[in-house]
């Protein structure tokens, strides 16, 4: 894998010549902020987007994707039947443009959220057909922003190819064949010359200083932390103030709970079970038959995200259940953040153990 | 030992697709009414494939067009040949509906999922089952499978409690049980009518009949969320330690493969590590009880 330059002039002919074999989806702007769409014209790309509502993780894993269709019937003889038949939704080539490293940070925990264990063809067949382009990012996206804590404010290693800002150039690392082909076969871009990495040398080291960090512990203190704190009194605080909208959890770009639903035609024989996105946050998200709720308060619900995000992600699947985006931030009406309960944990357990 | 935490099942490619989520149509061939609440379903893969589950591991049973839910297998390892049993109770939509299916209808099923009982260890071992309610369901599938290999564990010891005497489940088999003299069986209701002789109250009440050798006993106990925090606690009084108590965790189980997030216990996913755990594995989660 080598490193190309791009003069940004030549950018636009780039994405007009990947239209042609793929659905470019990219940060455009909208009226009501930055949104991960589709791009019908080269000119609609904002590569220097802060931050969206949504994560690009719709394009990964749909809000609402059909499992499989079924039809119910009699047959001649008279006899029930049932026919499924899979589906596989959304599968088509598609590149993502200019996805910030939390973002693929949060599309890296999927790959193995869904390749693990039992392999989930849906997301994976979709996958499969996706080209990721990242974006270096240079400046924080606002006070939210907690990614150089989490340590998500370097790209991941599943990018096909990366970007970063130089000038009036963008240095483009390849991380995959796909990518360098990608770039070789519908760009003009060029091996990168030692001057070329030494200004990418520059602009990256100057970067990091620009952000700034929140947590009062490192990542790796967060597991012991919430164990410690798992009791604290932190969370009824947090159940009192949460509304249990959900909305944190579905700007949450490492959030994938679905509920599993069925849908009926309206002649009563055809349908599809389709999977749409859920919230732990929700009261209904862990009733069981019989009526008992394994976390009927919000404060258990709660306190569940964080150790969802904090640890229990991280012991399952060896990577962070945040990626530090401040999505959630952004969207709690009661200004529920993580930085915000992390520290308070933090605090109350300092003084717990009197130290 | 206990085994490791991790899946023991494949998925079911399906007309040449491996759509985890794609049921198995099979057929029913049998109902029977077990009681004015729940009914005894023989299911038959097609061809008459045999399930290949483990006691304790369950199914996840769909209506197309109604939903699906996890069910626990009723029939032991050892009595599933062509066909495997369920015994559902109408608690909910779903279960609502399958209770209209008769014999020649279709159901989907995927799995069996999820870690079950793990018989091999029980093995040379006093076995001690204390259920409640529908409980006795899966727990059914280990005792016939213990049955039907007598000669490997010792005592069999069977606790059972149901709420009242028209919701005894399986009384051919308990019958069966109190005639055997290898196997001690003990019954109680919690509601009595007139015509009940036997034990009256709380499963907990029979703990007082029945003596056990801690250091050569297992005990699983597979019953509603609420039983569990007062069977450990008198298995415990008995001596057992919490690596000895085996319990199965009920939770909302919507994809069975470990993806959906709903049966998650602290950071494992019931599904599939469990549904059955030590007690001494539940200490460890907060959530478990």
């Amino acid at each position: 894998m080598s490193l190309y330059i791009l003069s940004k002039e030549k950018l636009p002919a780039f994405v007009e010549a990947l239209q042609a074999g793929f659905r470019v989806v990219g940060p455009v702007r909208t009226p009501t902020g930055f949104a991960f769409e589709e791009i019908t014209q080269a000119d609609q790309l904002q590569l220097d987007y802060t931050t969206t509502i949504l994560p690009p993780k719709k394009y990964f894993l749909p809000q609402r994707e059909t499992l499989f269709k079924y039809h119910t019937g009699s047959n001649p003889e008279g006899a029930q039947s049932v026919d499924v038949e899979p589906v596989f939704q959304d599968v088509q080539p598609t590149v993502i443009f200019g996805m910030h490293t939390c973002d693929m940070s949060g599309i890296m925990l999927y790959d193995k959220v869904f390749s693990e264990g039992f392999r989930d063809e849906h997301y994976m067949t979709r996958r499969d057909k996706m080209v990721i382009i990242g974006i270096e990012c240079l400046h924080p996206c606002d006070d939210a922003s907690f990614c150089k804590d989490m340590g998500t404010l370097t790209a991941p290693p599943i990018y096909d190819l990366h970007m970063t800002e130089v000038d009036d150039d963008y240095l483009i690392d390849t991380g995959s064949e796909k990518g360098e082909r990608l770039l070789l076969n519908y760009s003009e871009a060029k091996m990168a010359t030692t001057d070329h990495m030494q200004r990418l040398g520059r602009v990256l080291s100057a970067k990091w200083p620009r952000f700034r960090m929140r947590l009062k512990m490192s990542k790796d203190q967060t597991p012991s932390l919430l164990t410690l704190g798992y009791n604290a009194h932190i969370w009824e605080e947090l159940g009192e103030r949460c509304l249990a909208c959900g909305s944190c959890t579905n700007v949450c770009p490492t959030c994938f709970c679905f509920d599993v639903q069925d849908e009926l035609d309206i002649n009563m024989q055809d349908g599809e079970r389709v999977r749409v996105w859920d919230s732990c946050q929700l009261h209904e998200f862990a009733l069981v038959a019989g009526g008992h709720n394994f976390r009927e308060s919000k404060a258990s619900r709660v306190r569940h995200r964080l150790m969802r995000k904090g640890k229990y992600i991280k012991q399952v699947h060896g990577l962070s259940g945040c990626t530090g985006c401040g999505r959630c931030e952004r969207a709690c009406l009661v200004d529920i953040t993580i930085p915000g309960t992390l520290n308070a944990l933090h605090d109350e357990m300092k003084v717990e153990s009197g130290v | 030992m206990i085994p490791n935490l991790t899946t023991t099942t494949t998925p079911r490619a399906y007309n040449g697709h491996t759509s985890i989520y794609l049921p198995t149509i099979a057929t029913i061939e049998d109902v029977h009414n077990e009681t004015e609440l729940e009914k005894i379903y023989t299911v038959r893969l097609p061809g008459g494939q045999n399930l290949g589950h483990t006691p304790g591991q369950f199914v996840m049973v769909s209506l197309p067009g109604v939903g699906e839910a996890p069910i626990s297998v009723m029939s032991s390892p050892s009595r599933t040949g062509q066909t495997f049993r369920l015994c559902i109770r109408n608690a909910g939509d779903l279960t609502n509906v399958i209770h209209q299916l008769k014999p020649g209808d279709k159901v989907g099923i995927r799995g069996p999922f999820g870690r079950g009982f793990p018989v091999d260890l029980y093995k040379g071992k006093d076995v001690l089952i204390a259920a409640g309610g529908l409980g006795l369901a899966p727990a059914r599938s280990l005792i016939d499978e213990i049955l039907d290999n007598r000669a490997n564990f010792g005592r069999l010891i069977i606790l059972y409690g149901a709420r009242s005497p028209a919701e005894i489940l399986f009384r051919d088999a308990l019958a069966e049980w109190n005639e055997r003299d290898d196997v001690e069986s003990l019954l109680t209701v919690d509601r009595p009518d007139e015509a009940w002789l036997g034990h009256v109250g709380v499963i907990t009440r029979l703990f007082e009949h029945i003596q056990v050798n801690p250091y050569h006993t297992v005990a699983i106990t597979v019953g509603p969320p609420v039983m569990y925090r007062f069977v450990v606690m008198e298995l415990l009084g008995k001596g057992l330690t919490p690596e000895q108590i085996w319990m199965s965790f009920e939770r909302r189980m919507k994809c069975g493969v470990g993806k959906c997030g709903h049966c998650q216990v602290n950071h494992r996913y019931s599904c599939q590590d469990g549904p059955a755990w030590t007690y001494a594995e539940a200490l460890a989660f907060e959530e478990a009880l």
